[in-house]
């Protein structure tokens, strides 16, 4: 399974948030959607599968145009995650993973659907929290909820949108590691948008940067170079090798804002970022 | 209720070899769950219409003229003395099914409205529904087409409640724009409600200062909702639109669960948010508008009983749904007979007591907000 994205482009109104965006993504790969807050990564990933209907270009997944799919296909293809949300009532863990089984069932859930859940909820060892409110949960916890809702419709194509973005140390990397696994033992495209470069240098098979609203540069973990750094975030950092993998230092904001990042300079300029 | 979970590690949980007992514990796990939860939802469930038989019972024995209750039995199954059968298949039958199946949808609609727009807090009446309901039934009276309680041979019943139904649209539609293009939070939508509510109230004010006086009688009706006008026709009507309300909300149920995630990740499971929305609305409104055609406005039953059914099996609609409509349709036959026994001889209108008893689950939804759960 292949996602194929050609020149695609989404604006809200008459703001342009993406622009000719190229990316194609194998399966079998996590793919790392970087840039900073506003680059256009949740609209990018929002417009794979047509949350968002984007404005020109053309999305493939295995070679079908994804807009001339039908929508519940489409949902069983191409598995989302989102950022954050929070439901109007409480629902317990099974009955919200439950809800990833829609596009697969009738009006009603069956046997398979169910039965779906329950290995779900064993894979990610959430047994004792089943009939658990899912607002009661820990954060960590929350967001495994949410992977195995995308999860249990077993798709093709998966779209993370910063999944550990508000999670702990432990969190981030359990999360990360499910993801991963999934990614690479199923066959799986996955696309995770992700604010912390160690994280996507270490799990990610590839990385595209996104600069206001354009592919900056694609590649292995090994674009995220200095340069491509202050380009992109207008930030200095050192790239370092620990155990053959590439440690990213953020040093401080560059304060001369370079040319990719003129557009961001302003009220992000002075921000320090440290880890 | 008690909900042991099995711990991992726990010794004392393994009952067989530790391999295979490892390996099933999860699946076993949730299997244990979804068992405890399916018998507390069928306890609930069984529960809830023993009240509501026990009520209806109730209500057909108690009165100006009492009727025990071996003697209702007896008359239902067509026995007892003339008096008794004319009592209760006259009187207090088409009473009481009317104020079970209005409750019952005015129950459904209430849940189904807080499931469409994500808001706990609404409601028919507290989103100004069943007052712009009201509102186009009172013009339909005015116009001189009759009251739908009257006369139902006539089409004048028809033009009223389609006049309820076509103003309860208008309510329903901006409350539908509020939330497609400005992303209203539910507190702007209750806000919305409250002046919609107003509006529509003034305009039924505005009506009966230049109605004749029994025009105004027959608009003040609908003011004060009272179950007691309908007839068997009218009970029949209301079944019929009530139950394909309900069957309608019950066959999309699972979609309507998915839409509480959130727009993005509910379109992202393929289910169509914006039409789902609309529909459930406009179903939702029929539902009021029929009810409160018939019956006039009768506030928070909308908002009471999908909030005690929440409160005791939890969220799935599936569940939520027909379990609301029984709660409704008790908690309507239940004030309903209160409101007829508590100053006899004088019968109070239901939907005052209903008032009384909303107010102040509303006022301590406002300040509570999500908590009690």
């Amino acid at each position: 399974m292949t996602l194929d994205v050609r020149d695609l482009a989404f604006a809200y109104g008459d703001e342009s948030v993406l622009e000719g965006v190229n990316l194609t993504a194998e399966s079998g790969e996590l793919l790392g959607l970087l840039g900073p807050n506003g680059s256009g990564k949740s609209t990018l990933l929002q417009s794979l599968n047509r949350i968002h209907e984007p404005d020109a270009g053309t999305v493939l997944v295995d070679g079908d145009r994804v807009s001339e799919l039908d929508r519940t296909e489409l949902a069983r293809r191409v598995g989302y995650v989102p950022q954050d949300e929070q439901g109007a009532f409480p629902a317990t863990v099974y009955e919200t993973i439950l809800q990833g089984r829609r596009p697969h069932g009738g009006w009603s859930p069956g046997r398979v659907d169910r039965a779906a859940v329950e290995g779900t909820i064993e894979q990610l060892d959430l047994a004792a929290f089943t009939s658990r409110n899912v607002a009661d949960l820990s954060g960590g916890q929350r967001q495994k909820v949410r992977l195995g809702r995308a999860l249990v419709g077993d798709p093709s194509v998966l779209l993370l949108d910063e999944p550990t973005s508000a999670l702990d140390l432990k969190h981030q990397l359990d999360v990360m590691e499910l993801v991963g696994e999934h990614v690479r033992d199923r066959g799986v495209t996955g696309i995770v948008a992700i604010h912390d470069l160690n994280l996507a240098a270490r799990y990610c098979d590839r990385v595209a940067l996104l600069s206001n609203g354009e592919i900056y540069d694609v590649g292995g973990p090994d674009v995220l170079t200095p340069e491509t750094i202050r380009a992109v975030y207008g930030v200095e950092a050192t790239v370092k090798h620990h155990r053959g993998r590439r440690l990213i230092v953020t040093e401080r904001s560059a304060r001369t804002p370079s040319v990719a990042s003129a557009a961001h300079s302003g009220p992000d300029d002075g921000r320090y970022c440290t880890r | 209720m008690a909900s042991e979970t099995v711990r991992d590690g726990d010794p004392g949980q393994y009952r067989r070899s530790e391999e295979p007992a490892r390996r099933q514990t999860g699946r076993e796990t949730v299997r244990e769950n979804r068992t405890q939860t399916t018998r507390r939802v069928y306890a609930v469930a069984s529960g809830s219409t023993l009240v509501l038989l026990l009520a209806s019972l109730a209500a057909i024995a108690i009165g100006s003229v009492h009727v025990p209750l071996a003697d209702v039995v007896a008359a239902l199954a067509g026995g007892g003395t003339p008096t008794q059968r004319a009592i209760v298949w006259n009187l207090r039958l088409p009473r009481v099914l009317g104020a079970v199946v209005a409750g019952a949808g005015l129950a459904v609609a209430g849940a189904a409205m807080q499931t469409v727009l994500r808001n706990p807090l609404g409601a028919p009446y507290t989103l100004g529904i069943s007052q712009a309901a009201a509102f186009g039934a009172a013009v339909a009276v005015v116009l001189g087409f009759g009251s739908a309680a009257s006369e139902l041979g006539s089409i004048g019943p028809y033009l009223t409640t389609v006049a309820a139904f076509l103003a309860a649209m208008v309510s329903t539609g901006l409350i539908l724009v509020l939330v497609t293009y400005r992303q209203a939070t539910p507190e702007t939508l209750i806000l919305t409600g409250v002046a919609v509510g107003s509006l529509f109230t003034a305009g039924m004010t505005l009506l009966q200062y230049f109605a004749s006086d029994t025009e105004v009688a027959a608009i003040v009706y609908w003011t004060f909702g009272d179950v007691g006008r309908a007839g068997w026709m009218h009970v029949a009507l209301m079944t019929a639109v009530v139950a394909a309300g309900l069957a309608y909300f019950l066959v999309n149920a699972w979609n309507y669960d998915v839409m509480d995630a959130g727009t993005a990740t509910a379109k992202s499971l393929g289910v169509p948010v914006e039409s789902l929305r609309v529909r459930g609305m406009a179903v939702a409104s029929l539902v009021t508008a029929i009810v409160i055609s018939f019956v006039g406005i009768i506030g928070f039953v909308g908002l009471v009983a999908p909030h005690v059914v929440r409160m005791l099996v939890g969220g799935t609609e599936r569940h939520l749904l027909p379990i609301t409509a029984v709660v409704g349709g008790a908690l309507l036959v239940a004030a309903d007979t209160l409101a007829r026994t508590v100053l006899a001889p004088v019968v109070l209108p239901v939907g005052i007591l209903t008032s009384f008893l909303g107010a102040p689950l509303f006022i301590y939804l406002v300040i509570n907000g999500r908590e009690y759960w």
